[in-house]
């Protein structure tokens, strides 16, 4: 009896958290399907006229359809430093977990000194170094710090030491595989469950870059989505002529994060999966 | 051909042992170089876009730019400035409050949330654990502007409440907000993941001895992840101090009340990119990453039984 009680306040409380956490959803994808005058005159949380299609079609016509080229943009990083940085860490991770070399102990204990340097501190001397390599406002400016992934070194390392028997590999040599070989034929497969969760963070990780394309981008054609809604934002609150309206940049919103959701409901599992290997246990 | 054939056959017999250490050394440097060659890309990431930045910022908070003699080599005299500059103080201290009032209350929220889902197996649950968790999956940019408009007296559905979300008062409570909203699921799952490594069997015996769940969960459940919620914790206070995105992306809403100077990151973007002082503003961000960085190594080092960097 008690417990049943406890049970419906436990859902009631659970209710109202996810009301919280999905109304903000909500009101975009109301808002997304309103004109800007409707925008501004109809009830916030319901629908009114249906103007989701001329709103699409006005957010790719924006300036010259520079939103198809952000989407592009933020999907090109995403995948470039994505690929790229699981490819890096997949190789040193399986190093340090398998293969004995001098310096090994000294290059790993310097990674896990290295890992708690806070990203954000590292932007402005990266743009300065940067910009004396004449790299600034390049697509690399963006992609190049991204390959770098510390993180997803140690994790690699980890799940290749405790899941991948030394046996394994020794009998892949014995077998005349070359060390490349026993990497790409016996290890790669093994490692596919961390590997994926690598990707998906830090392709996850570029996708909501800001901080770095901002300080680094200037030309508005290398920007990806994040920076170029927020210079968007900016011009409508500043009132400037012809900038986007805010109907227009509600619906930049949602076609942003619509790929994201649908990427976070299908790879749940992943998600989870990285922060659990990545915390405490 | 034949020597093909012969040498190996030869080989063995004419010097015994010491040619099976010969290929086991053959064998160890081909390893060595292999891990050498493997380790390589990473760690020429890690030598141009960490210790590189680094030891560059480092140097060049040491010096200043004068008009007359161009650069200057300066001691620490950036350091004092940043130390003694009120507005650094201020961007500090702000942050500071933030912390201490948003951590407990998203820490709250995480650890409520996770208690929850760990009790109930509903499909409610499974469903509330997916809608806590989205806002995670949202770009602080987009997150931040989606509060934005919803803060909005004009389009935003609490306009009829009339009160002002970004006034010099409110505004860093709507910041709070933000934040609460946007990472209250990610610390939820962190704890739900240690409710789950838990012994089941305490409960069952606690439940016999007449606990309620109410009781188990909070005298049996949370003293058992304590470590976890203190890491969860120190983590938000660490991410709070290099408070950015969500400051920058509502300083149009304000500008009067969310300035220039309202935490310290927001402070060295601009000396950097509004004033072009990139000496003072290397100071004031290595300063910063060097009270995070050794923070995070304190805590690490004092829990580092049950944390994961082992």
């Amino acid at each position: 009896m008690s417990f049943r009680k406890g049970s419906v306040a436990a859902h009631v409380v659970m209710g109202l958290l996810a009301i919280y956490f999905l109304l903000p959803f909500w009101w975009l994808l109301v808002a997304a399907t309103k004109d800007n005058t409707g925008l501004f005159q109809s009830a916030s949380l319901w629908f009114s006229d249906f103007h989701l299609i001329d709103n699409l079609r006005i957010l790719f016509e924006q300036d010259g359809g520079v939103y198809l080229t952000w989407l592009r943009n933020s999907a090109f990083y995403a995948v470039i430093s994505g690929v790229g940085a699981t490819a890096i860490s997949a190789l040193a991770g399986y190093a340090f977990a398998k293969l004995r070399f001098p310096g090994r102990n000294a290059l790993f204990a310097l990674l896990l000194g290295l890992i708690m340097v806070p990203a954000t501190a590292l932007v402005l001397p990266t743009y300065l170094l940067m910009s004396q390599a004449n790299l600034v406002d390049t697509i690399w400016a963006v992609i190049l710090p991204s390959l770098l992934n510390p993180f997803g070194v140690y994790l690699l390392r980890v799940y290749v030491h405790d899941s991948i028997p030394d046996e394994m590999l020794e009998a892949a040599r014995i077998d005349g595989a070359g060390e490349f070989r026993v990497f790409t034929s016996v290890a790669l497969p093994a490692m596919k469950p961390a590997l994926v969760t690598v990707l998906l963070f830090s392709m996850v990780a570029s996708w909501n870059n800001f901080f770095l394309p901002l300080v680094m981008l200037s030309d508005d054609q290398l920007y990806p989505l994040t920076v170029g809604l927020r210079a968007w934002y900016m011009s409508a609150i500043m009132g400037n002529g012809g900038a986007a309206t805010f109907s227009v940049i509600v619906t930049g919103a949602l076609v942003a994060i619509v790929p994201l959701i649908v990427a976070f409901l299908m790879l749940q599992r992943y998600w989870r999966g990285g922060l659990t290997i990545g915390s405490v246990k | 051909m034949t020597e093909v054939q012969t040498s190996p056959a030869a080989a063995p017999a004419a010097a015994g042992p010491s040619a099976k250490t010969g290929t086991q050394r053959s064998a160890r440097v081909k390893e060595a170089a292999t891990g050498w060659l493997f380790a390589l890309p990473f760690t020429v990431l890690l030598v141009a876009f960490l210790l590189l930045p680094m030891a560059y910022a480092f140097k060049i908070s040491l010096y200043r730019s004068t008009l007359i003699e161009g650069e200057v080599f300066a001691w620490f005299d950036n350091y004092k400035q940043a130390i003694d500059d009120p507005l650094v103080r201020e961007g500090v201290v702000r942050v500071l409050i933030f912390g201490l009032l948003q951590t407990p209350v998203m820490i709250g929220i995480a650890l409520v949330a996770a208690l929850l889902i760990d009790a109930a197996t509903s499909k409610f649950s499974r469903f509330f654990r997916l809608a806590a968790f989205v806002p995670y999956a949202v770009p602080v940019v987009i997150g931040t502007l989606m509060w934005g408009f919803l803060y909005s007296d004009s389009i935003g559905p609490f306009a009829w409440t009339g009160i002002d979300f970004t006034s010099s008062d409110t505004v860093l409570a709507s910041l709070g907000n933000i934040v609460t909203w946007q990472w209250a699921g990610y610390n939820m799952i962190v704890l739900y993941a240690a409710l789950q490594g838990l012994p089941r069997d305490v409960y069952e015996s606690a439940r016999i001895d007449g606990a309620s769940e109410v009781q188990i969960a909070l005298r049996i459940k949370t003293p058992m992840i304590s470590s976890a919620l203190v890491l969860a914790t120190l983590f938000t206070i660490m991410g709070t101090l290099q408070f950015f995105t969500e400051p920058l992306i509502l300083q149009p809403l304000n500008p009067g009340a969310i300035t220039q100077h309202y935490t310290p990151n927001v402070y060295a973007y601009n000396q950097a990119f509004s004033f072009q002082q990139y000496n003072y503003s290397a100071a004031i961000s290595f300063l910063l990453g060097a009270v995070v960085f050794i923070g995070s190594y304190i805590f690490l080092f004092a829990t580092r039984k049950r944390s994961a960097l082992r």
